[in-house]
């Protein structure tokens, strides 16, 4: 028991504590504050017990959840995620008149179903963690009560989350029903040595699963909550979401597609493939339409879903830690350029159309250098974090055999150039207009610094990410 | 010194960057004008000093002298070095570029003084120096291609020096022109360097001179490849040379400031050529076919050149002319093996033809701008010392006893009777006759006769001290610096040809190959030598007599004759018609196809219609999309039971 715990430390810690700031929310009157701290320094701390339970390997609870390795890796990434959306949170809260207790508590409770999802070695635990982040970000998203579009895109995410659900659910039955387990060791024992109750149910079950997961994913075509919520969502909840849940979505993504890969290799394959190639092309055709930036780094984040999904058509290893690469440098320059959007709004709903980043190189020198150094990562261009993800994923698809998808994914990457270097063009090259009001920085500061830093270290040394991405999944093996 | 040979090219690479960042801050001529003279200057100095050390070396070890500084590309097995070599030849031409370059450095601060771009063209003059450095003292094709392309570059931006001012030309109007012009002949030549380079990598896997030359003595080489990398080498020196067929360049050239003519379009860069096929006698004495082909191109301009100078009006196109007519001189001199003749005839024309050209350059100056030689005249009293070092640039180029410029024309000459054929001694005789003329007909026109300018607004006057000086510099090397090459028919059998001994290691090679091709060479006697020699004197005094008859005092004997020969007149005045025809057959259908098919259709048709094409179609697919995207949860459900339907049917039916 003492061993199961060591195991799962940062996940388990992170749970209690994320049920005690619930408690505290109650107990207290205008408990943000507190709660604010406390929120920070229990995921600093589950953080650094990521690290420390990093070098461990094992499976515990029965065999329910693993840790250490893979699973401590994405408790890191989850932990810098969800700390870097609570540094910001509190100035844009505040100002967004919205801060209201239970918001920390939420974040870490997303961040626990999260970890549940990177730790999960069993289908209804990598259920449970999926309805816990999902519930969370239902409630997050519609966090500006009283804004209409918030409200509904509360909603509408729980309304096709829900749908979706279901088919997951029902997927998790047919595999049980067909393979006699939920365990994924024994689930892929029971495949490879073809001991299946009822061979046909298995592909269907399959395909289910990969509906469900494609949907957190916001992969094609069950894509289109994402644009709206993205939007609706306060901004800072949207860089979360479109983030670390995404993360979330990958890591489910990736042992579950280990296990399930042999039972249909080439068809998953394709299948994959062609939702790649779909949602890269979509998501950036779409975002090129786009005058308001959250929509348009929102259908941005889509086709970043279809970039990352290369990493599961080629099914190696290699793939899977150009994934692990991917989401980590897109935690980075994602979170930060939503970060740079939240300093500028206002209102919920002001100063988000692109015209209003026209000059933005003369009213805030460094916010619109930072700007640009993510625009360039997100477009994928040297020497920045994102650059290199790309480069992974793309030779990955090459080794598999998918030339096709790559060249789809350099087309798409170019369309993606026009509105990416469009916002610099934008800031650097056209003339700010009327006066604004001072924008505080505060607290965001030091989240920048990171992801700024973030994106140029990942951009510059990728290799030091890469060979522990890659080593990842050789302990797995 | 020779380790330090890498401080020769840095210190006028350091004056480039030192003036063209800060120059225009430093607002100061004179401080300007010291560091680019100070800068070259000191390259001298270490060369001097890297010279003085080969010196006192056995011939043997002084061409064993490369100085390896860092690998500059590194791919797969090619590597090239940043390296120098040191030896007779390229120490020779790096103690000429500095040499004069300093002098023409110091008399450029003198004729530049007031120019609103000072700064700028010091620091063109330096960065050429560097470039000019690396082309010689490069220990492979790369580095010497570098400085190639850099010559040709500085060339371009300092022909257009003033790129404000009108230039008249054939389908020229502006400096500018005159610099395109240049620079796109020239690439013409580069391409063919380029295409020899790869052929050598290709036969030799190495570029470095040394291996390529020692690979191709011991033989064994497919004569074709060696005549095509040798006529593509060739190429390139006609380009940079001013040679048949591209040398129409040149006279355009004088577009730019009289320095710039001095140093880079008479004494330096125009000469590179030579070096280059110097630098590769073994290559190119292996191929008899090119060494013909260089020795009829050589002549043939040498005789053009020169027929076209005798009726040109400007001071400037007189001498550059006379500068390709020389250069064919030399082209000559290396087609029938005399390799020592050819550079011998580089050293001296680079001392009177810079002198010539600061000569013209500080009458330009005293005149206020003019050049036409038509609206001078009577100009030797107003400027009495660039009047006697004119005249002694203008013997030395003559061909007259003992002045420079008779030495190794004479060398030159002899060589082309004795290894060539009578005839293209007579060719040469004839060309030489033609300089004596052409020269002396400038020198009556400039500085004798009456005075055809308008005395109300032009007032000439004799040049500062930092452009006489450099003038009397000059004057004294033209004078003797042909004591270096005394042939032994003149010193009495006595061995004292200096240069000859300095450059024979360079040359022993192809020299033994060319001797292996030519065993019926036969034994030509003193009194053959002697009387040639007279007989090319006498013509060159004839020449200077019948100028001196026409000139010398204004008549309109000159006017007749040209009235009477109209025909001929007409065709040397519009040199042979050659840059007519070549706008007529490349020039205009290259300009009509670019124009109508290339931009008209291609660019804008095909090339913009794609592109523009395939961003409509992205931006109209984008508003499709922008409609699927409803913003009503239904329709996304719906959309996600496609998705649902067709993924199951795939998995389970496909």
């Amino acid at each position: 028991m003492v061993q199961d715990l060591l195991f799962t430390a940062p996940f388990t810690f992170l749970s209690v504590m994320a049920i005690i700031a619930m408690v505290l929310d109650a107990l207290i009157v205008n408990s943000s504050r507190i709660t604010f701290i406390f929120s920070a320094i229990t995921l600093l701390f589950s953080g650094i017990l990521g690290i420390s339970t990093f070098g461990l390997h094992g499976i515990g609870f029965n065999g329910m959840v693993t840790g250490g390795g893979f699973a401590a890796y994405f408790d890191i990434l989850f932990s810098i995620g969800g700390l870097l959306t609570i540094l910001t949170s509190r100035q844009y809260l505040q100002r967004e008149n919205i801060e209201h207790d239970e918001f920390y508590s939420l974040v870490l409770f997303a961040v626990a179903g999260m970890m549940l999802i990177a730790h999960s070695n069993h289908l209804l635990i990598l259920f449970i963690g999926i309805e816990v982040m999902s519930v969370s970000f239902y409630i997050l998203s519609g966090y500006m009560r009283n804004n209409a579009k918030s409200v509904e895109s509360s909603l509408k995410y729980f309304l096709l989350g829900a749908f979706a659900t279901g088919f997951l659910v029902y997927g998790i039955a047919l595999i049980y029903g067909s393979t006699g387990s939920m365990d994924y060791n024994q689930i892929a024992l029971n495949i490879n040595n073809n001991a299946l109750n009822f061979p046909a149910l298995l592909p269907v079950g399959v395909a289910l699963i990969v509906i469900g997961l494609s949907f957190k994913a916001a992969a094609f075509p069950f894509h289109q909550w994402a644009p709206d919520v993205y939007q609706g969502a306060p901004t800072i909840v949207t860089a979360f979401m479109s983030t670390a849940g995404k993360a979330a979505a990958f890591a489910a993504f990736i042992p579950i597609v280990t296990v399930l890969m042999p039972s249909a290799p080439v068809k998953l394959q394709m299948i994959f493939a062609v939702m790649s190639a779909a949602t890269m092309l979509i998501g950036n055709i779409s975002a090129l339409a786009q005058t308001n930036i959250k929509r348009m780094l929102a259908f941005s984040s889509v086709a970043h879903a279809g970039y990352i999904m290369m990493g599961l058509v080629s099914g190696s290893q290699y793939g899977y830690s150009g994934i692990v690469f991917y989401l980590t440098a897109y935690m980075f320059m994602q979170i930060g350029s939503f970060i740079i959007v939240a300093i500028l709004e206002r209102n919920g709903e002001k100063y988000l159309e692109l015209s209003d980043y026209a000059g933005l190189s003369k009213r805030h020198p460094v916010l619109a250098a930072f700007m640009t150094i993510f625009m360039f990562s997100l477009a994928g261009i040297p020497p920045f974090a994102g650059f290199f993800g790309k480069y992974f994923l793309f030779t990955a698809a090459i080794d598999a055999g998918f030339l096709w998808l790559t060249l789809v994914g350099v087309l798409s990457s170019i369309i993606s150039v026009y509105f990416y270097i469009g916002l610099i063009v934008k800031m650097y090259f056209t003339e700010p207009e009327g006066q604004r009001e001072d924008n505080e920085v505060g607290m965001s500061g030091l989240s920048l610094i990171i992801t700024i830093a973030g994106v140029i270290v990942l951009g510059i040394l990728p290799s030091g990410i890469l060979s522990i991405a890659s080593n990842l999944f050789n302990s797995t093996h | 010194m020779v380790e330090l040979i890498y401080l020769v090219p840095l210190l006028p690479l350091i004056g480039f960057l030192i003036i063209g960042f800060f120059g225009k801050k430093l607002n100061n001529e004179k401080l300007v004008g010291a560091i680019a003279s100070i800068a070259v200057g000191g390259a001298f100095l270490v060369a001097l000093g890297a010279f003085l050390q080969l010196t006192g070396e056995s011939s043997e070890a002084r061409t064993e002298h490369i100085v390896r500084l860092f690998t500059w590309i590194q791919a797969g097995s090619f590597h090239i070095d940043i390296a120098y070599q040191v030896d007779q030849l390229s120490i020779l031409y790096t103690l000429i570029i500095t040499g004069i370059g300093t002098l023409i450095h110091i008399y450029s601060i003198g004729y530049m003084h007031g120019d609103k771009s000072f700064p700028r063209f010091f620091a063109y003059l330096n960065l050429f120096v560097f470039m000019m450095l690396n082309l010689v003292l490069a220990n492979n094709f790369v580095l010497t291609f570098l400085g190639w392309e850099g010559v040709g570059l500085c060339s371009y931006l300092l022909i257009g020096f003033w790129y404000d001012r009108k230039f008249e030309g054939s389908h020229i109007v502006w400096t500018g022109d005159a610099a395109k012009k240049a620079f796109i002949v020239n690439r013409i030549g580069d391409f063919g360097v380029l295409i020899a380079m790869c052929l050598i990598y290709m036969r030799f896997g190495s570029l470095e001179y040394t291996t390529v030359n020692m690979a191709a003595a011991s033989g064994g080489i497919d004569a074709g490849l060696i005549t095509a990398i040798t006529l593509l080498l060739f190429l390139g020196c006609t380009g940079k040379s001013a040679q048949i067929p591209l040398g129409i360049w040149l006279p355009d050239a004088m577009a730019g400031p009289t320095p710039v003519s001095a140093l880079i379009h008479a004494a330096t860069m125009v000469t590179a050529g030579i070096f280059l096929i110097a630098r590769n006698s073994t290559l190119f004495a292996l191929s008899d076919t090119t060494m013909a082909i260089i020795t009829g191109v050589g002549i043939t301009t040498a005789l053009i050149a020169a027929t076209i100078g005798i009726v040109q009006n400007d001071i400037k196109k007189v001498l550059a002319y006379s500068t390709v007519s020389q250069l064919g001189f030399m082209f000559m001199a290396l087609g029938v093996g005399a390799y020592t003749a050819a550079v011998f005839h580089v050293m001296t024309h680079a001392f009177f033809k810079a002198l010539l050209f600061l000569g013209s350059g500080s009458v330009i100056h005293g005149m206020h701008e003019e050049q036409d030689i038509q609206k001078m005249g009577g100009l030797k009293k107003y400027m009495p010392q660039t009047y006697i070092t004119f005249l002694l640039g203008t013997i030395a180029i003559s061909g007259i006893f003992p002045f420079s410029g008779f030495f190794s024309k004479d060398e030159i000459l002899w060589n082309a009777y004795a290894n060539g054929s009578p005839i293209l001694w007579g060719a040469g005789v004839l060309a030489a006759f033609c300089t004596a003329f052409y020269m002396f007909r400038l020198l009556y026109l400039t500085f004798y006769g009456e005075e055809r300018f308008d005395h109300h607004h032009v007032h000439p006057h004799e040049s500062p001290v930092t452009m006489t000086l450099p003038l009397w510099i000059l004057a004294i090397l033209s004078v003797f610096g042909g004591l270096l090459g005394i042939p032994k028919a003149l010193s009495g059998g006595a061995d004292i040809n200096i240069l000859e001994h300095w450059l024979e290691p360079i040359f022993a090679n192809a020299n033994s190959i060319l001797a292996s091709h030519h065993t019926n060479a036969h034994h030509h006697s003193l009194a053959l030598e002697w009387g040639l020699m007279a007989a090319s004197l006498a013509i060159a005094i004839i020449g200077i007599l019948y100028a001196a008859s026409l000139y010398k005092k204004s008549s309109s004997k000159p006017a007749e004759m040209a009235a009477k020969n109209k025909g001929l007149y007409n065709i040397l005045w519009n040199k042979y018609f050659v840059d007519e025809i070549y706008h007529n057959v490349f020039v205009a259908p290259m300009y009509k196809i670019s124009l109508d098919f290339l931009w008209k259709i291609v660019d804008v048709q095909i090339i913009d219609g794609i592109v523009n094409g395939s961003a409509r179609a992205i931006a109209v697919s984008a508003e499709n999309l922008r409609k699927i995207q409803s913003g009503i949860a239904q329709n996304y459900a719906l959309m996600m039971l496609f998705g649902i339907v067709a993924i199951i049917a795939w998995m389970v039916f496909a």
